[in-house]
């Protein structure tokens, strides 16, 4: 077993005599095991996902009744960035990350990640970088205040804050494309003897699709912070009129970025979605080639329809009409997507699992944010929607109900494959419950205040918005609450539990690899490549 | 509520300092009082009922899964895993309904592009955080800002109750006075960051971006009072710049030009004879 074995550093020998994790601390600051980094992530996401999530509560308990009760207008402008900040960089991808690096070598039956010290630097990386992002709202000028968007020229009156969050950002983005180059090179290089690209589970698909993104975009958006920090510090002037420059063009920058990024944050879900919604209906996923497709004309499209973010800026005629077009184009491949997971579950056999629970939640109320997006989509009807609450309402229920839900749906169908115990099933569904309820309760009314008229960003409100503020903030406080219990139920999960069989699922797809191993897994989850037929 | 009797309500709402003119638990986007933003709430209306309409056949199509297709209810599993006809049609079927859709949201947005034949025209430009109206031609500009009641009752622990204030951070000091029925001309720019300038009634939101002039048009066909807040995050008081625009009858905008002229005249003087230390007033009052 030691043999097969091989190590570039004649030092490494006397840790790996025999395999397995090494002792204490040293077993995770050198992880290179793609479980334990994978584990970090999903760890790291979680705090994060509290951290944000905080912020938000300060939000919405200065938005529970109008008049500025807790926090000043620049303290509140501070949250509304930074939260959005974590919860994309911090929370949300982190999390599909370490989905990844659990899932990725198990599904394909690889023995690890292709790249496991590069694995290890980008984890780390990342934490540096939300040190970096953390420590700047304590400095002077306070936290960045002008959006996660960071348009300038109001971003460049932010503090000694921005040169940290820039170069947060930066590390951040070096993560994610050494992340992204890992999850690449694995998949093409290491998948098991007769798994065709097209044999490969739909999770692995999206993942690949959203790493391609991630290399296309973060660089990208390196680029633009990065110009904005000279114009900042060394006297250029890229977005600057007086200087020649154009702040436009800083939203066309980022946008490009911008929108592939939605889109890496909602891929990997769809793949986790595609992966439980077979398992608990029984029945093989309706359309695979298709949804691949699928997948793939999303993330094309994605690159073509970032200036229907800024429809207001004034753009020509053409222009609109053609990101209006391009961006309901975008409904096509999405609706099929919608359409096959409803066509899996039809005729099927359907049991409610804690994961089925959250994916089918993650269906409906997808959706919904679908049919905003589509609404936002319509430049004439987003010269009223854009900036308001409804497009808050909107890309919360792609991200919380959509991306959120779905993480935690695979995390309720893989937990037992990674600690090797069951989770008492009856908290988790307690736990979606709760969840579900109280996620609609602060969102769905956001459309409503959208509508009436509320801008997005403002840290008071004309008492006209009263009422549905107040049932957002209540509904929030829930749903924050409610998460406490998923800390728990995972924390009970890891220290003890029932024990849990190789499969778990009795229903779980009989090709799927990762329930031909052991749960948990082997530290090298496959020593010898499994055949797939 | 009809047409009219939402006119009304406007309009008394902008003459009753109390009264709101809006309701609470507020569900839609309210009807506005110029053809475009009533073309743009039709617009709104029409892909809400078709989302609507395909949620009714997709949500139905889960939930009647989610009941008839259950484990626990002895159901037994099919094995089909595509069906190529199905796939053709539920790809057909969207791209027909965004065509649908696209074809009246394209005629909306030229007419929105279209500025021709103003009457009117005023350049606002955004300052952190107030706005300035200038009629250009008429020799008539002003900044426009909180009024101070809202001012005073929006300061972190004021102890002023906000439901005390008529319109609470909606009110300003000098509002923005237009002509009913004439197609008034927007300029949009600003002086330091990006603002966007939005009444909710006129139906139009645009960016006021430093060293870039937007262009928008409204023509209004009701007389009243309309209001709107800064769209874009601004900085600190992002939230306390609102924008009021009092829409009258083109007799009373003429006699209000005028009297605007006048105090421009008399401040002008003043400012010849006396050392004012409200210089930007004055400032903005000359240019
Ligand atoms: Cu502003």
């Amino acid at each position: 077993m030691s043999t097969a074995h091989t190590h570039a550093h004649a030092a490494d020998h006397e840790a790996h005599d025999h395999h397995g994790p090494e002792k204490g601390w040293r077993r995770w600051l050198f992880a290179t095991n793609h479980k334990d980094i994978g584990t970090m992530y999903l760890l790291f996401s979680l705090l994060m996902f509290f951290i944000g999530g905080a912020m938000a509560l300060v939000i919405r308990a200065e938005l529970f009744q109008p008049g500025l009760q807790l926090v000043d207008p620049g303290f509140f402008n501070t949250m509304t960035t930074v939260h959005a900040l974590i919860m994309v960089f911090g929370a949300v991808m982190p999390a599909t990350v370490g989905l990844a690096n659990w899932m990725i070598p198990i599904q394909i039956g690889a023995p690890d990640m292709a790249l496991p010290r590069m694995n290890n630097f980008s984890f780390w990386l990342l934490c540096a970088a939300f040190t970096l992002l953390l420590l700047s709202l304590f400095v002077a000028g306070g936290g960045p205040a002008s959006g996660w968007t960071l348009y300038p020229p109001l971003v460049l009156q932010t503090g000694n804050a921005l040169p940290l969050a820039i170069f947060a950002i930066h590390l951040a983005g070096a993560s994610s494309i050494m992340g992204a180059i890992n999850i690449i090179v694995t998949i093409m290089n290491m998948r098991a003897p007769g798994m065709s690209l097209l044999k490969m589970p739909v999770f692995v698909w999206t993942w690949l699709i959203t790493a391609y993104l991630l290399i296309a975009v973060m660089p990208v958006f390196a680029g633009a912070v990065t110009m904005l920090l000279t114009d900042r510090f060394f006297g250029t002037t890229f977005f600057e009129a007086a200087g020649g420059g154009d702040p436009v063009m800083y939203q066309h920058i980022f946008w490009f970025f911008g929108h592939p990024e939605v889109y890496i944050m909602i891929l990997p879900a769809f793949g986790i979605v595609s992966e439980i919604i077979p398992t608990f209906s029984r029945k093989p996923l309706f359309g695979y080639d298709a949804m691949v497709y699928a997948t793939a004309a999303i993330a094309f499209l994605s690159f073509i329809v970032w200036a229907h973010h800024m429809f207001t800026v004034g753009m020509p005629l053409a222009g609109q009409l053609f990101f209006m077009l391009a961006t309901m184009l975008i409904a096509v491949p999405t609706g099929v997507k919608v359409f096959n997971w409803t066509a899996t579950m039809f005729k099927g056999s359907i049991s409610f699992e804690p994961p089925m629970l959250f994916a089918i939640a993650f269906l409906f109320l997808f959706t919904i944010g679908g049919f905003s997006g589509l609404m936002l989509g319509v430049a004439p009807a987003d010269f009223q929607y854009h900036d308001t609450y409804f497009v808050v309402a909107h890309f919360h229920y792609v991200l919380v109900p959509g991306a959120v839900f779905a993480i935690m749906a695979g995390v309720y169908y893989w937990l037992p494959k990674w600690t090797g115990h069951m989770y008492n099933m009856k908290l988790a569904k307690v736990h979606f419950w709760l969840s579900v309820i109280f996620v609609n309760l602060l969102f769905f009314p956001q459309h409503f205040l959208g509508l009436a008229g509320m801008p997005r960003r403002i840290p008071d409100y004309s008492t006209q918005f009263a009422d549905w503020n107040m049932v957002s903030s209540i509904g929030a406080f829930g749903f924050g609450l409610s998460q406490l219990l998923f800390v728990y139920i995972i924390f009970a999960t890891i220290r003890s539990g029932a024990k849990a069989t190789d499969k778990v699922w009795d229903t779980a797809k009989p090709h799927g690899l990762e329930w031909t191993l052991s749960s948990p897994p082997p530290y090298h989850s496959f020593e010898v490549a499994p055949e797939v037929k | 509520m009809s047409k009219s009797m939402k006119y009304a309500a406007a309009v008394l709402g902008g003459c009753l300092p109390a009264a709101s003119a809006f309701a609470a638990w507020e569900l839609n986007m309210p009807l506005g009082v110029t053809d475009l933003s009533r073309e743009i709430h039709g617009l709104h209306m029409l892909i809400f009922w078709i989302c609507v309409l395909i949620a009714i056949v997709v949500f139905g199509m889960m939930i009647y899964s989610i009941v008839k297709f259950r484990h626990s209810k002895g159901a037994v599993p099919a094995n089909f895993d595509h069906s190529t006809k199905a796939e053709i049609i539920w790809t057909i079927i969207p791209i027909a309904i965004l065509v649908g859709m696209a074809v009246p949201a394209a005629g909306t947005l030229i007419k929105i592009e279209d500025m021709r034949d103003s009457e009117l025209t005023v350049k606002i430009t955004g300052y952190q955080w107030k706005w300035h109206y200038d009629y250009l031609d008429k020799n008539v500009s002003f900044f426009s800002t909180l009024s101070e009641d809202s001012n005073r009752a929006r300061q972190k622990g004021s102890g002023i109750d906000p439901n005390t204030i008529p319109n609470y951070l909606l009110d300003v000091d000098n509002r923005m006075v237009v002509p009913v029925d004439t197609k008034v001309r927007v300029l949009l720019t600003a002086g330091d960051v990006i603002h966007a300038w939005w009444v909710p009634a006129l139906g139009m939101k645009r960016d006021a971006i430093p060293g870039i002039v937007n262009e928008m048009w409204f023509r209004a066909d009701e007389p009243g009072v309309y209001r709107g807040q800064c769209a874009e995050l601004c900085g600190y008081d992002h939230g306390f710049m609102p924008i009021v625009v009092e829409v009258v009858t083109k007799e009373e905008f003429e006699e209000w030009l005028k009297s605007k002229q006048a105090d421009g005249a008399e401040i002008a003087t003043a400012a010849n004879s006396t050392d004012s230390s409200d210089a930007t007033m004055i400032v903005a009052q000359a240019e």
